[in-house]
């Protein structure tokens, strides 16, 4: 299956991501080193791109960035560290152990990402092969969680209906498994496993798939069931959108090159959806994703790195071209796509009973973070569910848990918790909130130009009093904030949205589908809350007298004027 | 006959007056005088000055009294160390023959033959002896010393009198001199934290009774100007007339989240003249906390103006300023609870004071403050005029220098970590610690001093190697040390040992030590955090995981600087340090503990502890 050879399409010299891959010896470079040098709590940069292979990246308080330097100390450096998870499913006593690490090495919280991973912030230098050491213990992996790599495989968490998720689910984790980086250098430093120095192993047994330079960008898998597109399965390198009859799996629809993140004031960066390119059944999947992931390893871009994504490999060579690559790779055709229709791209609050006679609760977490909060103290609770539940937990692409696969009997139970511990399903929240999106951004994330998660709160205050005077609080409307234009939160796919350009000033987009199936357009450039506010005001007046039965804001603004239609990441910009 | 001092066992003075009254006396004058002089002589047993000046004459050159003094000191702030060379001077002043030495330096097999020693040492701690004080220590208290029945000294002794083994090394080195026959030229005398005036007096009466011994050898009474010129050289500002400067920064070098605190402090030198090398010491007075001062006046019933006099001169100040700037409120000492209790009719503080009770009052002095004596031993009915006059004057507090003049020229920097803790019910603050933590703004003045500290230097000779051992605040000389050979540009390898309890708030300078590892000034850096890890590392486990290079280093001939806390960590180190001699050098214990004694002698091995 891997007879073939690397052919490197190349604009330029290789950027200098590449040289220190390449150096690297699979993942090694001086990590070890690194780990041990005592006198300070950070990495070179060298090492903390290799790190990032390995699901960590260095982080520094940024708000504490001055004074330390007055006070003649570094950075409060600081490592994030993410759990890579299939489908963001965890076992009840793997909740625990995240649980424990949390508490004991991290800043006290754990956080669900947007691509159903745990993220754990504030991990010191000298904790970190601890911290790895627990996850791996708990059979979890942090393994290409960040990097040039596959990264964390997405699929619809929640399995109401149950038999075709649990078959979705099983081929997700096959796919992610395939795809995992085969070096050793994970065992030897985090593990303390023994070193393998076998110099007579090439390329192509280190590292089957990816060979020693890896992959040119991230690359991202996500595999949704229908009517649910929680995943936004058309943000993703490779979606692959199941289909199923009488519930029964018959295969995937295969979509390729979507991606959000883009560079302010560079147009030939974009965000784009992922082009639905035919069907195959669910024994050819693995093919096709190892073929998709082989072609952007040859053909992308590995010069500069903001080019360097499947998308625009794609949009380089075409559509067809890239159906060709791939089908004589796979040494057969996909067949033509089947129907399949998508209603939302949120998620289902409270509990659902599964076809498999199991409950689903999902429970509502304000931008993911799991912590003890004065007078809410979500983490406990989870902990007291964790120990009781015989089913398991799930991270859903909105930052939210399912605690899932819960019996009747146990229902009861954690019924009792939910109320002793005051855990929230999101029904107190407006439907506004419970469909908002944040990432991260300050005081950790060093791209961030303007907070994101801490912030957006406040703006949904001042927009909910809107809403609510003109009668629109029970109306879902997907808003989504970003503190840069790299589109960790898929801002893109945001019926309102916001990209950060500097403290308080943001972007303004609108008019992105419901279900994730249209991106949306820049509205207004550089604005703070005042005048986002004044803006928005009028249009949910005018969306609550002429919007049409079931129509969706970001359809309204289109309908109404206030943006065009973007139905491609080519026209994102005109 | 015309007097001279050569021919005759008169001074210079005596023989003028006798030159001058001789000639005109009449024969029967001569002949009572002579009479009443015989006459004086032999009613009075005791007085052997005149047989002794015959033998003086008689003997001409082979003078039985010696005019060789060895003054020999044993110092560990160089307090000592500057008294001695004090008299030293005094002493050449009056054609004295001089042998300064500190007392590592000293070859006690010479011992013997010195007839006037002079011993000036400060007690360490727990009434331990200074470092370069430990082999003449032990070998006055071994079998090995000599009989010196042809000696006569005077021991000069330095402490603090809130410590139980007050002024122990001078008491110990007295009793010792006398137990092996030596004759005192006049009495011991010891000091307390304010030392200036009797060590005055002790100077002068050793100088008064040396002179008087040997008067009628003394060529004449002029003064050598060497002592006097080197005084020019200085600063016009000392310990006794500190100078005012002005604070140009303070800030905590404890990042958030840490539950230390540690001022770094940079002082204006500008204008004072001070001169300071790497390893010196700035004192600094502070000021007593307000609300302390407040407290003791409101609790005596004293009136804050009244003026009570803060000096022998007797100068006044109105009571609220002698007690925040010119006296020690905060520490309770022994002599001065006894004081107090003259003044008192409280049952319970009698019976405190009271013969027997030692272990009580010890355990009674114990992180309490004067507020306390007044408050548990009331009623009071005292003035402070006279309660003032028991109290110590207000020490300066002693900080290693933690920069280099080079470096920064006019400028010296301190690192100061805050001292607070809760004690009998009450909270304690340090009283310079507090104040620069919690009170002290950029552009007020410290009155402060340079206080050079002889004992702990950089080799001269810059490429020779250095190992630094200073955890927490001990680290401040070594950065004086680094940006001294940065600036220099020395070439000698340097390592550093340092810790604290997290690298995240507690790494002090870090930023300077990570640019001097990058730039090679500062060859190797090891660091131990004791809290952030499982099991709690110190410096002395870094030592010994890197044993065999740091035995390599001293063979290399590194000098060893060890700079913090004595008690746990000097203690430790040292150990360690015998450790790895066993170990990597294949010595005994004995060899191991020889080796590190000889490097103590050829300054290999400095301390700077408290």
């Amino acid at each position: 299956m891997t007879h073939n050879k690397t052919v490197v399409v190349q604009d330029g010299p290789p950027s200098d991501v590449e040289d220190i891959k390449t150096r690297s010896r699979y993942l090694r470079g001086e990590l070890v080193e690194a780990l041990e040098d005592g006198i300070t709590g950070s990495m070179s940069e060298d090492e903390n791109r290799l790190m990032k292979f390995h699901g960590s990246y260095m982080q520094d308080d940024r708000d504490l960035r001055n004074e330390r330097h007055k006070q003649k100390l570094e950075p409060a450096y600081q490592f994030m560290v993410r759990i890579r998870a299939p489908g963001g499913v965890l076992t009840s006593a793997q909740w625990l152990e995240m649980d424990r690490l949390a508490r004991e090495y991290t800043t006290g919280s754990i956080r669900i990402t947007t691509r159903q991973a745990i993220q754990f912030h504030g991990i010191l230098k000298w904790n970190l092969k601890k911290s790895i050491r627990t996850i791996n213990d708990a059979l979890l992996t942090t393994l290409a969680a960040c990097g040039d790599v596959n990264r964390n495989l997405m699929c619809n968490p929640n399995p109401y209906q149950s038999e075709v998720h649990a078959e979705v689910f099983e081929w997700s984790t096959r796919i992610s498994d395939h795809l995992s980086p085969k070096t050793n250098a994970y065992h030897e430093i985090w593990l303390d496993g023994e070193k393998i120095v076998d110099s007579t192993a090439d390329e192509a047994e280190q590292e089957p798939i990816y060979g020693k330079v890896y992959l040119p960008r991230k690359f991202k898998i996500g595999v949704t069931v229908p009517p649910t597109n929680d995943v936004d399965v058309f943000s993703q390198d490779l979606g692959l959108i199941a289909i199923y009859e009488d519930g029964k799996l018959k295969g995937f629809n295969v979509a390729v090159g979507g991606g959000m993140g883009m560079t302010y004031g560079d147009t030939q960066t974009y965000p784009q959806l992922a082009r639905v390119i035919g069907f195959c059944t669910p024994e050819q999947v693995i093919d096709v994703a190892e073929k998709t992931v082989m072609i952007q390893r040859d053909f992308g871009n590995r010069s500069v790195r903001k080019y360097a994504r499947f998308k625009y490999t794609i949009d380089r060579y075409g559509i067809e071209w890239f159906i060709n690559e791939l089908q004589n790779r796979l040494g057969w055709n996909l067949e033509e796509a089947r129907p399949y229709e998508f209603s939302h791209n949120g998620d289902r609050y409270g509990w659902i009973k599964g076809s498999n006679g199991k409950w689903h609760l999902t429970l509502y977490i304000p931008s993911g973070r799991i912590e003890d909060q004065k007078g809410y103290p979500l983490m406990t609770g989870l902990r007291e569910i964790a120990k009781i539940n015989t089913g398991d937990f799930r991270l859903s692409p909105n930052q939210n848990l399912v605690i899932g696969n819960v019996t009747t009997p146990k229902k009861r139970k954690i019924e009792e918790l939910i109320k002793q511990y005051g855990l929230t399903d999101g029904k107190r929240y407006s439907a506004l909130r419970r469909n908002a999106l944040s990432c991260v951004a300050f005081p950790t994330c060093g791209m961030a130009m303007a907070e994101a998660e801490r912030y957006l709160p406040t703006l949904l205050d001042k927009i909910e009093t809107i809403l609510a005077e003109v009668g629109l609080s029970e109306e879902a409307i997907n808003i989504r904030m970003t503190g840069c234009p790299n589109g960790c939160a898929r801002p893109a796919l945001g019926e309102i949205a916001f990209m950060g350009k500097a403290p308080g000033k943001y972007n303004m987009y609108l008019g992105a589908g419901f279900s994730g199936e249209r991106l949306n357009k820049i509205y207004r450039e550089n604005i703070g809350e005042e005048e986002i506010l004044k803006l928005l005001e009028p249009m949910f007046h005018q969306y609550a007298q002429e919007r049409q039965t079931g129509e969706h804001f970001g359809d309204f603004v289109i309908r109404a004027g206030y943006v065009k239609a973007v139905q491609s990441g080519l026209d994102f910009h005109n | 006959m015309q007097f001279q001092v050569m021919n005759s066992p008169f001074s210079q003075e005596q023989v003028e007056l006798l030159n001058r009254l001789v000639p005109t006396l009449t024969q029967e004058q001569q002949i009572w005088l002579s009479g009443y002089l015989t006459a004086i002589n032999t009613s009075n047993t005791t007085l052997h000055t005149i047989p002794d000046v015959t033998t003086v004459i008689s003997t001409d050159s082979s003078v039985a009294i010696s005019r060789e003094v060895t003054v020999l000191f044993g110092s560990q702030t160089g307090n000592s160390q500057g008294l001695a060379k004090t008299l030293s001077q005094k002493l050449e002043g009056l054609g004295f023959q001089v042998t300064l030495s500190s007392m590592s330096d000293f070859k006690s097999n010479t011992l013997k033959k010195v007839q006037n020693l002079l011993i000036v040492a400060s007690t360490h701690g727990e009434g331990t002896p200074p470092d370069n004080a430990i082999p003449f220590y032990e070998f006055l208290h071994s079998k090995r010393a000599p009989k010196l029945e042809d000696l006569q000294f005077s021991v000069l002794a330095l402490g603090d009198s809130s410590y139980e083994f007050y002024c122990q090394t001078g008491k110990d080195f007295d009793k010792r001199l006398e137990e092996l026959g030596g004759q005192r030229i006049s009495p011991r005398v010891d000091c307390d934290l304010d030392y200036d005036d009797s060590a005055a007096e002790w100077i002068d009466n050793v100088l008064a009774n040396l002179r008087g011994t040997i008067e009628s050898t003394s060529t004449s009474g002029a003064l050598t100007a060497t002592g006097i010129e080197k005084v020019a050289e200085q600063s016009a500002y000392s310990r006794t007339f500190p100078f005012k400067a002005e604070v140009l920064e303070n800030i905590n070098l404890n990042g958030r989240g840490s539950d230390r605190e540690t001022r770094h402090l940079e002082l204006s030198l500008e204008g004072s003249n001070f001169q300071y090398e790497p390893g010196d010491c700035v004192g600094i007075y502070p000021e007593n906390s307000l609300g302390l001062v407040e407290s003791l006046i409101e609790k005596m019933g004293w009136s804050s103006e009244e003026l009570v006099s803060v000096n022998k001169k007797g100068e006044q100040r109105p009571l609220r300023e002698a007690l925040l700037n010119n006296y020690e409120i905060t520490v309770l000492t022994k002599p001065l609870v006894e004081q107090a209790a003259k003044l008192s009719s409280n049952n319970e503080l009698q019976a405190l004071v009271a013969p027997g009770n030692e272990v009580e009052l010890k355990n009674y002095l114990e992180g309490r403050d004067l507020l306390d004596l007044v408050q548990d031993f009331s009623p009071w009915e005292v003035s402070a005029r006279d309660f003032v006059s028991l109290l110590r004057k207000m020490p300066a507090r002693l900080y290693s220098i933690a920069s280099s003049s080079k470096a920064r020229p006019d400028e010296v920097h301190l690192t100061i970590r805050t001292v607070q803790y809760e004690a009998h019910g009450r909270d304690r603050y340090g009283v310079c610690s507090t104040q620069c933590a919690e009170r002290l703004e950029l552009g007020e003045q410290l009155s402060m001093y340079v206080h050079h500290n002889p004992n702990f230097k950089l080799p001269t000779k810059s490429d020779t190697p250095i190992i630094m051992i200073g955890p927490g605040t001990g680290v401040a000389p070594f950065r004086a040390f680094l940006e001294e050979r940065e600036e220099s540009g020395a070439e000698g390898k340097a390592w550093l040992f340092y810790g604290d309890q997290h690298l995240l708030t507690d790494f002090l300078y870090q930023l300077d030590f990570q640019r001097w590892v990058k730039d090679g000034v500062l060859t190797r850096m090891d660091v131990a955090f004791s809290r952030d890890t499982a099991k709690k590392v110190y410096v002395q486990h870094r030592m010994l995981e890197k044993r065999n290079e740091l035995y390599q280093w001293l063979e290399e001939g590194a000098f060893v600087y060890i700079c913090g806390d004595e008690k746990h960590m000097a203690h430790d180190v040292h150990n360690t340090l015998i450790t790895i001699l066993e170990q990597e050098g294949g010595k005994s214990r004995e060899d191991a503990v020889a080796y590190l004694t000889e490097m103590q002698q050829q300054k290999r091995y400095q301390r700077d502890v408290y």
